[in-house]
């Protein structure tokens, strides 16, 4: 399957796709012929949100060589901003080198693994889509144009790109239940990605560029922290504060008082779906082809 | 044919991976195939307790560690080292809430299936040496995102498995914003990742081996092969 043809995909096996978002349809043309920032931003968004009211909840786990492509897809995407910031001259201070360059060794190592591992289950490895780093579906002129001359916007991306990878792998988790080498695998990445999302955030705090924490200080009805409003989809829902049935932040501290909103949801790091991530990434970073 | 038609349809729909449900933890926790001896009381080691088996076993497990890492912030906010700076009390003090946060979740959602609260043993750290706090700090949230992360295949109830998913995500977040601290631009190391740029995993039983170090009550997991 291809990944990133999704509508047609969808229109192929679901003959009344039109319908479910009918009315809406007319409304995603708008977007896309709008041309602002705001829109390219706001479309991949949109559709993700369409998806979730036109489908029912699905049942079925996917298979493991469908996550670990999934997954390969981040880790391309990853690895190709990261080679491209590092050999970009007088983007990265020399002071922050060997910071950024050992983040782009990890991720070059994940696309790696992952192709291997694919190909030891008996996949086939994907190969990587078309990438846009300013997030102008393949026009180069998108909403981050200066992503790779402009330091604080190469941080922006890559704060961006590594939560929103880390909610991808814990989305995929219940796919891979008890199979101890790749959920094991898939947990080990996730945890790595993290760490680059703490680095990347620390290294946007110490550069002067925002005053983020390392994890994700979410308000109530705002998952996104990172001032950058243009990824508000990337954070929808990190503001949750229910975790199994339990209202987190109503629990109470050691010294009586209520958690509260902002610890209690930084906590705990939120999922997103495969297709509330593509549908955030296709179209703008990801090239539709 | 119709019948092609929707087989394919619900094979998209099983491909989008959505609406993962979501049930209360405390609604679904018994009642399962894999149902879990409750812990015990570990009598033949005098003063020290067993997590249990099955997935209740691996939620009381990440509740001892998250006992463990909360009484240790709360130690290093009651005595802070001379000189602690402001952001540097701001870092401890906000990971030592997430840190209560995690054990008062696991303390509401397990209810009576939860192992009681463990009496930590911190006489090892030094808590007026800002090396020897960092350090100590270093140590538990790498052995954290470690325990997570070797446990994670255990867990057979999916929404379990995403809970401890979305806490592990937060530990390593710490770890590298400690190992920053420590030692700026050291957020990951070979100590705690191998060559294919994959995070160091670590079974039941090494971890509370560490652990309990740190423990006056002495957590086991006989039915995950570990006695203290």
């Amino acid at each position: 399957m291809n990944l990133f043809n999704i509508i047609e995909e969808i229109e192929k096996v679901d003959p009344e796709f039109n319908e479910r978002i009918s009315p809406r349809r007319a409304a995603i043309k708008n977007i896309t012929s709008f041309g602002s920032k705001v829109a390219v931003a706001a479309l991949p968004f949109a559709l993700g949100t369409m998806f979730k009211k036109a489908y029912a909840a699905d049942t079925a786990a996917v298979s493991v060589t469908d996550v670990l492509n999934y997954a390969l897809t981040l880790e391309y995407l990853e690895s190709t901003f990261y080679n491209a910031g590092t050999a970009a001259k007088g983007l990265i201070p020399a002071k922050d080198a060997s910071y950024i360059a050992d983040i782009t060794d990890d991720e070059n190592h994940h696309v790696t693994f992952l192709q291997t591992v694919i190909t030891q289950l008996g996949g086939k490895p994907v190969t990587a889509p078309p990438f846009d780093l300013t997030a102008g579906n393949g026009k180069g002129n998108g909403p981050f144009a200066d992503v790779l001359t402009n330091y604080k916007t190469f941080l922006a991306v890559a704060e961006t790109f590594e939560d929103t990878g880390v909610r991808a792998y814990k989305g995929q988790a219940p796919n891979l239940v008890g199979n101890q080498v790749v959920l094991t695998a898939a947990l080990s990445i996730h945890a790595v990605e993290a760490r680059h999302a703490s680095a990347v955030r620390y290294l946007r705090t110490t550069s002067g560029f925002a005053e983020v924490g390392v994890w994700i200080n979410s308000t109530t009805g705002l998952g996104n922290d990172t001032g950058i409003s243009l990824v508000n989809g990337n954070y929808n829902g990190e503001d949750n504060v229910m975790q199994g049935g339990v209202d987190v932040s109503k629990l109470k501290d050691d010294g009586g008082k209520p958690i509260g909103q902002i610890d209690a949801a930084a906590a705990f790091d939120e999922p997103l779906s495969m297709s509330d991530v593509l549908a955030l990434l296709v179209g703008s970073f990801i090239v539709k082809q | 044919m119709p019948g092609d038609v929707n087989m394919a349809r619900r094979s998209f729909l099983r491909y989008t991976g959505m609406g993962v449900a979501s049930v209360g933890l405390l609604a679904v926790a018994s009642c399962k195939k894999n149902d879990s001896v409750l812990p015990k009381k570990n009598l033949a080691a005098g003063n020290g307790i067993d997590i249990g088996s099955g997935d209740v076993g691996i939620l009381n497990y990440a509740f001892a560690l998250e006992q463990l890492e909360a009484a240790f912030y709360t130690q290093v906010i009651a005595t802070p080292w001379q000189g602690m700076s402001d952001t540097e009390k701001e870092c401890f003090s906000t990971i030592r809430q997430h840190e209560i946060c995690h054990r008062e979740f696991f303390k509401v959602a397990l209810g009576a299936n939860g192992i009681p609260g463990l009496t930590p043993d911190f006489s090892k750290i030094d808590f007026t040496s800002r090396t020897a706090v960092l350090g100590a700090a270093k140590a538990f949230e790498d052995l954290g995102v470690q325990a997570y992360d070797g446990a994670g295949y255990l867990i057979q109830n999916p929404d379990y498995l995403t809970i401890a998913g979305k806490i592990v995500s937060v530990e390593a977040r710490h770890a590298a914003y400690i190992r920053n601290l420590v030692n700026y631009g050291d957020y990951a190391g070979p100590d705690v990742i191998d060559a294919n740029g994959l995070n160091n995993s670590s079974t039941i039983a090494q971890v509370l081996a560490i652990a309990n170090t740190y423990l006056k009550t002495k957590v086991s997991a006989s039915n995950f092969g570990y006695t203290a």
